[in-house]
């Protein structure tokens, strides 16, 4: 009883230090109606409390403890235009959309919203000038009921991203969107973006996520929607480096049709306390999906990485490989939902989850959960957990190699196999780069 | 060049080296033969650092340094090789890249200027050439997917790479064919310098045809009970261990 009222409370006194019309509701009036319904969904689950199995290993309470009022542009320093090009990726030739605490910047972003492959478009502002696919997708997939910080962004997102790759179209350059929290206050952003990949198109997304202020009190909470038709193929990357007192929401939900392609690659190198929910649906037949996590945690780091992949079609192939190497009092946790429908006969579904602890304080969760209906596939999972390889250290150790060194090397070829798969050239060389320096130190 | 002084040392609560002694001059080649049990694999374990082994007495003088006063690096770095019976697997990373890092480590330990990577390459090339490693080999990771062969060889491009003064080859001949033995065997000899010296531990007389020694020892029950030059290993191939077993037990039955 007092579990109830007490979620209830927090979600209530979050929903009042939002304070929503303050900064004016959205002018449009489907995409007010949405956040409508989605402030009675929030209302209605409440935020997670240490019940709630999906949340078992990561309580919420402590994020949502302080005031937290709705981030705006304004929440932090203004940036420069030089500030940004640091954040950028060396050697790496991208469009770039800026997002700062949820908001678009156009001055501090580059790219072109009318290009020939690519048409990038930001809600804020607009009233009826939303192009159509948005309207027809958006929360399509990413449904408030479905979880409280779906329900949470949809009500409280000012301004929202939408990517739009038209048929046939192959997007040469990588879009990377640049989602930097620079909040000074207790603050709650919600980006959000939803894109759009039109029947055999091909487009590369990179999303960097950067906190420059030190304040520990704030939270982001981002969703983002992928729309891959027949045929479409998308690369996403998902890279968290350089945001260390960060708390951070995201969920990625991902659709495709029959014969798409989808590969993403988590990378988790900095943040305090994240969690990173992936969603992919196959609604059509010859799917292929690829997640691939990496994970690097020190000191009193917690990532807790939650995929899901919903095999609602026959003949689709995915696969999940998961790598952490937790050191110090870090935890984390790797739950990988595998759903096989009675329908979905030849589906292919593997998963794996590979983790090294570095210390007696480290902790890693690992649960699989595979739920198969259909009787015709093939699904497959393993988790392993241990400590470096001591026989392959004293080889090293023995041809000259100091124990630093030496665990070095066995850490960094841990990561290879994650690391090899990223194929856009210069954010591979970039990720190795930041994976080196980490495990050197 | 080594020194070694009524070692003993065991694991746990077991002895296994029980006063062991050797002389090793610089040049010299070295072969230690013995039944199965009597401390070879340790010997050469305890000469390369493992922790698991406690050493309760004796000393060992290497390159006029106290061995064991020296980390297993420290011993690699001033000299000492070690061809590991069992050569483990390390997935990921690349045999390049390993050898890389351990010559970069031991010329900063020797106080000499870092290799430039075009010299590196070339050394890699001419050694490969040496031992007879294919190329392909040498750009995989170290012994991923290698056969028992190719580890053996792989152990012996590296000791040609890294240029030891002293090597110990801990039972390289197991689980080679002739084919494999003279191609290993052909790298070791074509080190064999005035400045380098061998302990070629082997079970078998068969390797010590290629691989010719100066000296040949024979262990048994932890320490050297019999030396003698290259024709002792041919009796001991002739007349069994159990000769020797029976040499001592009148000895120790007494």
């Amino acid at each position: 009883m007092t579990n109830t009222a007490e979620k209830q409370s927090i979600s209530e006194k979050l929903i009042s230090t939002l304070e929503l019309e303050k900064n004016g509701l959205d002018a449009n009036e489907s995409r007010r109606a949405l956040q409508k319904e989605a402030l009675e969904s929030f209302l209605k689950q409440g935020l997670p409390h240490r019940k709630n199995e999906e949340y078992k290993y990561s309580p919420v309470s402590n994020l949502f403890k302080s005031d937290l009022v709705a981030a705006t542009a304004q929440s932090g320093p203004g940036l420069k235009k030089s500030d940004i090009a640091e954040l950028r990726i060396p050697g790496l030739d991208s469009h770039l959309i800026t997002v700062v605490n949820g908001f678009v910047s156009e001055e501090l972003s580059d790219y072109n919203p009318a290009g020939k492959s690519v048409q990038i478009f930001h809600t804020l502002g607009t009233v009826k000038n939303t192009p159509v696919l948005f309207d027809k997708h958006f929360g399509q997939f990413a449904s408030p009921a479905s979880d409280p910080f779906i329900a949470l962004n949809t009500l409280a997102f000012k301004d929202a991203v939408f990517i739009q790759i038209p048929e046939n179209a192959v997007v040469e350059k990588p879009i990377v969107i640049l989602n930097i929290t620079n909040a000074t206050q207790a603050c709650l952003a919600s980006p959000r973006c939803l894109i759009h990949v039109g029947k055999n198109a091909s487009v590369q997304i990179i999303e960097l996520y950067v906190a420059l202020s030190q304040n520990d009190q704030v939270v982001s909470n981002s969703v983002s929607e992928i729309i891959l038709e027949q045929g479409a193929k998308a690369l996403f990357y998902k890279i968290q480096d350089n945001c260390p007192k960060l708390n951070l929401f995201t969920t990625t939900q991902a659709s495709q049709e029959s014969d798409s392609h989808f590969d993403t690659h988590t990378v988790t190198l900095s943040g305090s306390w994240i969690r990173n929910n992936l969603n992919i649906v196959l609604n059509g037949e010859h799917c292929e999906t690829h997640l691939n996590g990496l994970f690097l945690l020190n000191e009193n780091q917690h990532v807790d990485n939650h995929t899901l992949v919903d095999h609602s079609k026959p003949n689709c192939e995915s696969n999940q490989l998961y790598k952490g190497i937790l050191d110090d009092k870090s935890s984390g946790v790797f739950n990988g939902k595998i759903f096989v429908r009675r329908d979905a006969q030849k589906t292919n579904a593997y998963q794996s989850s590979k983790n090294m602890l570095l210390s007696d304080d480290a902790s890693i969760n690992a649960k699989p959960q595979l739920e198969i209906y259909a009787d015709d596939v093939k699904c497959s999972h393993g988790s392993s957990t241990g400590q470096i390889d001591e026989e392959a250290l004293f080889y090293l150790r023995a041809r000259g190699i100091s124990p630093e060194g030496a665990k070095s090397l066995l850490m960094l070829a841990f990561t290879q196999d994650v690391v090899n798969t990223i194929r856009i050239d210069a954010l591979r060389k970039h990720a190795e780069g930041l994976i080196e320096k980490r495990l050197s130190k | 060049m080594l020194s070694i002084k009524n070692l003993r040392a065991g694991i746990e609560d077991k002895e296994i080296l029980k006063g062991f002694n050797l002389e090793v001059k610089a040049g010299e080649v070295h072969a230690i033969m013995g039944p199965n049990g009597s401390g070879k694999s340790t010997l050469a374990s305890v000469l390369a650092g493992r922790e698991d082994y406690a050493v309760t007495e004796g000393k060992v003088v290497f390159n006029k340094k106290d061995l064991f006063e020296l980390s297993p690096e420290d011993r690699a770095r001033e000299g000492l090789f070690l061809a590991f019976q069992y050569p483990v697997e390390i997935p990921g990373v690349s045999n390049i890249n390993f050898l890389k890092t351990a010559i970069a480590e031991i010329r900063k330990y020797q106080g000499l200027p870092p290799m430039e990577a075009k010299d590196f390459l070339k050394l890699v090339k001419e050694k490969q050439a040496l031992v007879e490693l294919q190329v392909t080999l040498a750009n995989r990771s170290v012994n991923e997917g290698f056969s028992g062969g190719e580890k053996k060889r792989n152990e012996i491009f590296q000791m040609a790479v890294l240029e030891p003064c002293l090597a110990i080859l801990d039972e390289t001949d197991s689980g080679l064919d002739i084919d494999a033995l003279s191609i290993v065997a052909n790298g070791v000899n074509k080190l064999r310098s005035a400045n380098r010296s061998f302990i070629v531990i082997t079970h078998y007389q068969r390797l010590l045809e290629y691989i010719v020694p100066d000296f040949v020892h024979v262990m048994y029950d932890g320490k050297i009970v019999k030396s003698g030059p290259k024709e002792l290993a041919l009796e001991l191939e002739a007349k069994g261990y159990d000769w020797i077993k029976k040499e001592l037990g009148a000895t120790i039955e007494a």
